[in-house]
């Protein structure tokens, strides 16, 4: 009998210990909008930041509209951006404005984190294929911060010394091989890339073809545009003229270019900091792409201003995604950390200031973002696991693993 | 006087001398039960309810609506019935981890069973030293382990020029996704998936189940055997020092080779400890995740992706918290399962259930199998 009672006892206060908890205050009760609180308001701005200078610049920008709008904004620095965010979410706190992934949108979208602000911000004249990245049913969720894309960066010293000038710059396919190949000797390679999509897929694009179709609604992996393209990166690959980053023991094309391993390498905006920082003596000159049979073709990465739907002080959030996305504060950043204004005033005075880096700003034109659809970070994931053993496996099942993911992913699966 | 005390006790309120003590108990426990409940049993719990729900992370999963609908045990059924990347990830996930824990158990205890006679040798000389080097490994941050490996295995690194003095080139540790079996049947003459090992077993095919620990997650392999034996080394420490010298003794007398003294004398009576260190081991190696997280983070080739590791990706980068936490559950399952069934092989198969300790005069084996040795519990990894 006493046992009994005292089990029920222990039971109950279990119990009770079980609803307080489900009770108190660690989850939100709502999930539509929260109550907005007034007064001056503060804020909190996670950011996934490339370095210390990205960090000062944000730091300084946030200052400045403190001081101006009279509220504060404190800027913290992710050392794991996507997953301090779905804790934010799963949390009921997250940061009120913070740095989103282009490719992440459609995830955190369709779980509704996301307050989609775009309307309030439409005029500031975004790029159009910035706008499209951005686009998650049928509203833009959130202001593009800037973007970055694919070029060809040649380190000239190596260049000159395997008796290249300007006139050898590769134009097509088969000039990139041939280049490729003059420059590989000894323990320089002539090509190194991380191997991944999102340096990989520069090929597919230039075959003429992507991951998913033009308006998102389909998943056009197998095709024969994105087996060409993968199959010209094998067969570089195979020749030995192009490497992974991790077979020349470094962490990404721009550490094997800056530690002279690579004589080229395909990477985006950021490696111009990155170089200034680490190797300073190494001269590096930024080109295009080179074309493939169905012209030119590069990828376009880019981050937004996402304001938490959860945020209590949206208003005031808007309020600063507004001055960070106004064109002077756009060039300040680009003048601090190399990216490029998701303006197209801003576009046009970046390619005025930085004649060198006209390449990054030309791929704007024709540069296409990652897949943005809810549900495909794994199966990008997948893909780039498969892209690990590109020069071992067939192009063409590789990609019809892709397609097979995407379409599950695309169901909802 | 006594009988005093007991009436008078018996008048204030029945119960006896020993009436309040299950209260006591009790009321002793329970701060303990308290924060253990509430910091352990209430969130398992919550849990394997989100384990049945589809929340995606927007709002409390209690509360049912659009972010957290009950779903069934579809989550569980989904990892083994539907084709698909999310199974055939956790499949690749459940055998990597399976050929991982096949390597690190065995090894670990015997390799701790080994150092432990070497450290609790009556003739060894710097005893102190030994002990402290060999459980180094186990107080040091496992992160911090992790990175110095990252740095020896790298291709241009220790290991690899250490190989390259034999004439032995290296291979690139980390990058290298190829199996270790499927290496030895190759060079046994078995070509690349032979026809044989063609069939599909929950979305892989046989060939990808045999392919053996890769060599990147070799070097994980290591770096778990350096870090834990350690630890266990300590317990069969502990326990042979806890051993009787007249078992010893009166096996010496006997006349057994030192062979036979540790397979007929000492090996028996650490049982217990075996056992400990092989659950400890288990249950250990199945949770493996701060290692992958530093090292690799499941590349190359998802070859070093564990089921802890993918839960937790699925929860906080995928945003589907139900699938990451059926996850966990089955790995837990897992665990229990194979736990139970190596109590079962390690089960005491000669002795009746409840021995009397026969007074004076007892044999060494006797004693053996009386001899339960003090065990301290300590940390798994």
């Amino acid at each position: 009998m006493r046992r009994t009672t005292t089990l029920g006892l222990v039971f109950v206060t279990t119990s009770a210990l079980a609803l307080s908890a489900c009770g108190g205050g660690g989850f939100d009760k709502g999930s539509s909008s929260p109550k907005q609180s007034s007064g001056p308001a503060k804020l909190q701005i996670l950011i996934g930041t490339s370095g210390d200078a990205e960090t000062a610049a944000v730091k300084a920008a946030a200052d400045a509209w403190s001081k101006k709008s009279g509220n504060t904004a404190e800027v913290v620095v992710a050392s794991d951006l996507n997953q301090q965010l779905g804790q934010g979410f799963a949390g009921g706190t997250p940061p009120d404005v913070f740095y989103a992934d282009a490719g992440r949108i459609g995830d955190f979208a369709k779980a509704g984190n996301l307050y989609a602000y775009g309307d309030q911000v439409k005029d500031a004249g975004f790029l159009d294929s910035l706008v499209k990245t951005y686009t998650y049913d049928g509203k833009l969720q959130c202001a593009p911060k800037d973007f970055s894309t694919l070029a060809l960066v040649i380190n000239t010293d190596l260049w000159t010394k395997a008796g290249l000038t300007d006139a050898d710059i590769p134009k097509d396919w088969a000039g990139l091989e041939t280049v490729a190949k003059k420059l590989t000797s000894g323990k320089v390679t002539g090509l190194v890339v991380s191997g991944e999509w999102a340096r990989l897929g520069v090929f597919m694009r230039q075959a003429g073809g992507w991951v998913v179709s033009e308006d998102g609604t389909s998943v056009t992996a197998d095709t024969s545009q994105n087996a060409a393209g993968l199959t010209e990166a094998q067969k570089l690959l195979k020749s030995g003229s192009m490497k992974y980053a991790k077979q020349v023991d470094a962490g990404w094309g721009g550490e094997a270019l800056g530690k002279g391993k690579a004589a080229m390498t395909i990477e985006g905006n950021w490696i111009r900091g990155a170089l200034k920082n680490d190797f300073p003596n190494i001269k590096a000159k930024v080109v295009e792409l080179p074309a493939g049979p169905a012209g030119k073709g590069t990828l376009l990465f880019s981050n937004c201003w996402g304001i938490a739907a959860k945020s209590k002080n949206q208003a005031a959030a808007v309020d600063l995604v507004k001055s960070l996305a106004s064109v002077e504060q756009q060039m300040a950043f680009a003048k601090a950390f190399g990216v490029m204004p998701s303006t197209t005033e801003g576009a046009k005075q970046y390619a005025a200031a930085f004649p060198d880096d006209a390449a990054f700003a030309a791929g704007g034109d024709y540069g296409t973002g990652p897949v943005n659809l809810p549900g495909f970070d794994p199966v990008m994931a997948a893909f780039n696991t498969d892209l690990e053993q590109l020069a071992s496996k067939d192009p063409k099942s590789i990609l019809a693993t892709l397609q097979k993911n995407g379409d599950a992913a695309l169901k909802g699966q | 006087m006594t009988t005093t005390t007991g009436s008078r006790r018996r008048l204030r309120g029945g119960g006896g001398i020993h009436g309040r003590e299950g209260v006591a108990g009790w009321v002793f426990t329970a701060p303990m039960i308290v924060v253990l409940g509430l910091f352990l049993f209430i969130p398992v719990l919550m849990a394997l309810y989100v384990s049945f729900t589809n929340w995606n992370g927007n709002g409390s999963p209690f509360q049912g609506g659009q972010n957290a609908q009950w779903v069934g045990a579809s989550n569980y059924t989904s990892l083994f019935t539907e084709d698909g990347l999310k199974r055939s990830t956790f499949m690749q996930s459940l055998a990597n981890n399976f050929w991982y824990v096949l390597l690190v158990v065995p090894l670990q205890t015997a390799i701790s069973f080994f150092l432990a006679l070497i450290v609790s040798n009556r003739f060894l000389k710097g005893k102190g030293f030994f002990r402290t080097a060999f459980y180094f490994p186990s107080v040091t941050s496992s992160i911090a382990i992790s990175v110095v490996f990252l740095f020896l295995f790298a291709n241009s690194g220790a290991v690899n020029a250490v190989l390259e003095t034999f004439g032995v080139k290296g291979p690139a540790w980390f990058s290298d996704s190829r199996g270790l079996l499927h290496l030895l049947l190759q060079a046994f003459g078995v070509g690349d998936s032979p026809s044989w090992a063609q069939g599909e077993v929950l979305g892989r095919s046989v060939w990808d189940w045999l392919s053996g620990p890769s060599v990147a997650m070799c070097v994980i392999i290591i770096l778990a055997i350096w870090t834990t034996t350690g630890t266990f080394m300590l317990m069969f420490l502990a326990a042979l020092q806890d051993l009787p010298g007249e078992v010893d003794e009166a096996a010496m007398l006997d006349g057994v080779s030192p062979w036979q003294k540790l397979r007929y004398v000492t090996l028996p009576m650490l049982k217990p400890t075996i056992f400990l260190v092989t659950t400890l081991g288990l249950i250990g190696t199945w949770q493996v995740f701060d290692q992958i997280y530093v090292m690799g983070k499941g590349a190359p080739g998802n070859t070093t992706l564990t089921p802890a590791f993918l839960s937790y990706k699925q929860s906080f980068t995928s945003l589907q918290y139900g699938s990451g936490a059926a996850m966990s559950f089955i790995v837990f399952l897992l665990i229990v399962a194979l736990t139970a069934f190596q109590r079962w092989v390690m089960r005491d198969k000669d002795a009746p259930r409840r021995r009397r300790r026969t007074p004076g005069g007892a044999t060494a084996a006797a004693v053996a199998n009386d001899q339960v040795a003090g065990v301290p519990a300590g940390r798994t990894r």
